[in-house]
């Protein structure tokens, strides 16, 4: 390994049934250890960012598999790759770098593979204290899960069976003999970086090594010795006897997602993590691995003391699994959609910053968060249009907090009456908020998500009058017209680096923003009166900030584009879009006020 | 009642204070006797039999339990699903007790909130009905319309962050009004309500409508005049997603000129305000 890449580097051989396995280790010896097992064809390289970020916390350990990296192949290699054979080796360096006490597992691929061994044979037990597990099913389980299939074959399970055999391609041509080694000695390992770059989009540094030929060759055996034994005779008592946490890219396209149908079975102690992301996450996704990892760990550490099982403690709500940890940040925060958005993050577990001009309704959104389930949640008092106070809010977030997640450009004034009537003034302070507030919020944090090239999402509250025009409300139409356009055209620029943008249109929901709505041309008493009037209208409708939010998180776990909300918001979405017509001559009809 | 002032001259009102207590106390040793596996129906008849052992023999209505979610009356629509169900108290769950007893022709009803063991949630929706109490005897001295009062409240609690889950109760009142109740033989219960007092409330809304005010205190038209001299069952409920809690108790109103007179609370050593005395010590 190319230790300079890893500050602090201890590297050592630990010798096990006539092999040699090269031993990097990192971080405290006196912490926990947690040991990284890598994939094929890869090398413990694989997990440099995330055992980088792991070290400041724990003991680190990363091993080459036998035949990896710089370890040393068995002879002959038929046979010498068995799980059986893995698990001595696993079991050996678990001696070496941390002999009494148990270790934590991580395991990605085919590191995840022989991981499910380790964590479900006899001969381990007492020496294990979690497994993460990700992208790598056991083959037991897989065995299982597949008979099931076979001998009661549903169209949906028919179905799955069709779709996961069609993405193990590479696991019938692994089988054929020696041409893999052939292609891989050859130009498919000159081409695979660049295979690599372009369909996961992995960021360059020291991966795959210069060894990835050899590797590549060697582990065919991985998958020749075990996957046709395994899968045809799997296994009866393949039980976990350790936390398993399973973190699952939902766009991995080696493996489906409905591998891991109850998996509760099998592994009692369960707590899911779903990622946005393919295959290789360690390499795509590092920051959030890192987290998991690590909070999994100090749960089960802290389990240990207290005995309470370490799935109990983790949050219900709705998206748990996908937005556990991650940072949150929503503007608007102090009431109303944003306010719902907020708390609904927090329950699925989210960290949670909550902004807005009034200070003491951010805090109090960030308290009543952590009460329901954010680990942790902060109140900030910017206004999104002032563009220095957000560029410092940005700065502050990401030295203190990390990097945001999940974005929601959420603030927003209400401006109503006739264009006419609309003053310059007016026209200035409904752009500043509604329009300029969100292109500060995507510019800035927009920027440092994308910097990050971890992935990401924004999502801006637009609104159902981004569509439909209305004689009423001029400026705020065209302002939330902005905001959608503004979206959509940021998703197309922001795909490629794997963050997705959605523009929610809510339509008539019951939030404080007609209590404050500036009715132009309205002297004070008249405006008073507009405003009690529309606020009771919007109170009749009754529509629930709380449905909004809903929306919100799934649009986020869906990577929506365009979401209205309501149901007129979306008749009117639909009629926009078929009979435009329509809705014009709807917008000439004075408003009930 | 309408010259009712806030000493012992007014003898009436050691009767209701009297009998407000004892359903408090009631709650208390109820509330004291739940553990896991407790069904809301088992509770409420807990609260039943506890009253009949001390005297009561007629309602207002009868006892109610809510547990968890129910406590924030999460999808309640229609009012059987006020009534108790079987289900089961679990650690860390929020409750609410609710009973009306009639004792010695006394009216009370009162409403307790607690949980089983730890929630921190709870106790923060707790502590926050302390401003709502300060603030309905503060408008009702002002003489503010009854319906003013309830929008500040529900603004209050639209800025704690909370939904006003007094919304879900019939008529969507905060408070009604409560008054003494002639004690027969025979008072039959009609959906859980006690006929007499029904009576008296009937009795109430025809004479209210005929002078301008009406004995529910709600957010609508019928309920914008000043609080009308009586005593009034005032029950805030806050909820929070699955966690509801309020308080119940009697606000006296009166036509007295003195502001400290013209409104109080009927009685300030009750179980809800003890605790918030005993945290700012504690603060």
């Amino acid at each position: 390994m190319n230790l300079g890449s890893l500050p602090g580097a201890r590297e050592r051989r630990v010798r096990t049934g006539g092999i040699e396995l090269c031993v990097v280790e990192l971080g405290d010896e006196q912490r926990p250890t947690v040991v990284l097992v890598h994939g094929y064809p890869d090398s413990k390289e694989v997990w440099t960012e995330v055992a980088k970020q792991l070290a400041d916390q724990w003991h680190v350990v990363l091993y080459d598999v036998r035949g990896h990296g710089r370890s040393t192949a068995p002879k002959p290699l038929r046979g010498g790759f068995t799980l059986e054979k893995l698990t001595d080796d696993f079991l050996a360096v678990a001696d070496a770098v941390s002999p009494d006490r148990p270790v934590h597992l991580v395991g990605h691929d085919w590191g995840s593979v022989q991981s499910w061994e380790f964590v479900t044979v006899k001969r381990t037990e007492g020496r294990i204290a979690s497994f993460t597990s990700m992208s790598g099913p056991s083959l037991d389980h897989f065995g299982h899960w597949i008979k099931q299939r076979m001998t009661r074959p549903t169209p949906r399970r028919v179905g799955q069976l069709l779709g996961q055999g069609a993405k193990s391609w590479y696991v019938y041509m692994l089988h054929t003999p020696v041409l893999p080694e052939l292609a891989w000695r050859g130009p498919l390992s000159k081409r695979w970086p660049k295979m690599l770059e372009r369909l996961e989009k992995i960021p360059a540094g020291d991966y795959p090594t210069p060894s990835l030929p050899d590797d590549a060759a060697h582990g065919a055996w991985l998958y020749r010795d075990n996957v046709r034994a395994r899968l045809s005779r799997p296994r009866t008592d393949a039980y976990a006897h350790v936390p398993v946490q399973l973190i699952t890219p939902t766009g991995d396209i080696f493996l489906s997602e409905k591998l891991y149908d109850q998996l509760e079975l099998w592994a009692p102690q369960l707590v899911r993590r779903t990622l946005d992301a393919k295959h290789w996450v360690p390499r795509t996704r590092p920051d959030q691995l890192a987290a998991w990892i690590s909070e999994f760990v100090a749960a089960n550490e802290a389990a240990k003391e207290d005995g309470r099982p370490v799935q109990d403690t983790a949050p219900t709500g709705a998206y748990a699994d996908r937005f556990g940890g991650r940072l949150v940040l929503v503007t608007g925060a102090a009431g109303g959609i944003g306010r719902a958005t907020a708390f609904a993050f927090a329950e699925a577990g989210a960290r949670v910053v909550a902004v807005d001009r009034d200070a003491e309704g951010a805090a109090r959104t960030a308290e009543m968060a952590r009460l329901i389930g954010a680990p942790a949640a902060w109140g900030e008092a910017v206004d999104v249009s002032d563009e220095q106070a957000m560029e410092k809010l940005a700065e502050k977030v990401a030295a203190e907090y990390g990097i945001v997640d999940v974005l929601v450009n959420n603030a927003g004034i209400g401006l109503s009456g006739s264009f006419l009537d609309t003053t310059s003034e007016d026209w200035k302070n409904v752009l500043d908020v509604n329009l300029w507030g969100v292109i500060h919020g995507c510019r800035i944090f927009g920027r440092q998500m994308a910097e990050r090239g971890q992935g990401g999402h924004i999502v801006n509250t637009a609104s159902a009058a981004a569509y439909q025009p209305s004689r009423a409300l001029p400026a705020y139409s065209t302002s939330k017209a902005a905001v959608l356009m503004l979206s959509e055209c940021l998703r197309a620029e922001l795909a490629e680096r794997s963050i997705g943008v959605s523009a929610i249109c809510p339509g008539i929901v019951n939030t404080n923003i007609t209590a404050t709505t500036h009715f132009a041309g309205a002297d004070a008493a008249e405006e008073k009166r507009l405003r009690k009037r529309t606020s009771r209208l919007y109170g009749l409708r009754n529509y629930p900030p709380e449905r909004v939010a809903d929306a919100i998180l799934k649009a986020v776990v869906r990577n929506q584009a365009v979401v209205p909300v309501t149901p007129e918001a979306r008749g009117a979405r639909l009629l926009s879009r078929f009979s435009p017509g329509a809705l014009r001559g709807i917008a000439r009809l004075k408003p009930p006020l | 009642m309408t010259s009712a002032v806030k000493d012992e001259k007014a003898p009436e009102l050691r009767g209701f204070r009297e009998v407000q207590s004892l359903a408090y106390a009631c709650a208390e040793a109820v509330a004291a006797r739940l553990e896991p596996g407790v069904t809301e129906r088992e509770a409420a008849r807990m609260q039943r039999d506890w009253l009949r052992e001390r005297g009561v023999r007629d309602w207002f209505h009868l006892p109610f339990a809510w547990f968890g979610d129910r406590t924030a009356f999460a999808g309640f629509k229609v009012p059987l699903q006020f009534f108790p169900t079987n289900r089961k108290l679990e650690p860390g769950m929020p409750f609410i007790l609710d009973m009306a007893p009639v004792y010695k022709g006394y009216t009370a009803d009162i409403g307790y909130s607690g949980c089983l063991g730890l929630n921190p949630l709870h106790d923060k929706l707790l502590a926050d009905l302390e401003v709502h109490r300060e603030l309905i005897l503060r408008e009702a001295r002002e003489r503010r319309s009854l319906r003013e009062i309830y929008e500040d409240v529900e603004r209050l609690m639209i800025k704690q962050g909370y939904a006003n889950r007094h919304r879900a109760y019939p008529f969507g009142v905060i408070a009604h009004k409560v008054d003494r109740v002639a004690e027969r033989r025979w008072s039959p219960n009609v959906f859980g309500f006690g006929t007499q007092s029904l009576k008296g409330l009937m009795s109430d809304a025809l004479h209210g409508h005929r002078d301008g005010w009406s004995p529910l205190w709600s957010p609508y038209r019928f309920s914008d005049h000043p609080p009308q001299p009586g005593l009034w069952a005032v029950e805030p409920h806050l909820g929070f997603r699955g966690t509801g809690a309020k308080f119940e108790e009697i606000l006296v109103v009166t036509d007295s000129k003195d502001p400290e007179q013209s409104a109080f609370w009927l009685d300030d050593d009750l179980p809800h305000v003890r605790r918030w005395a005993e945290e700012r010590v504690a603060a």
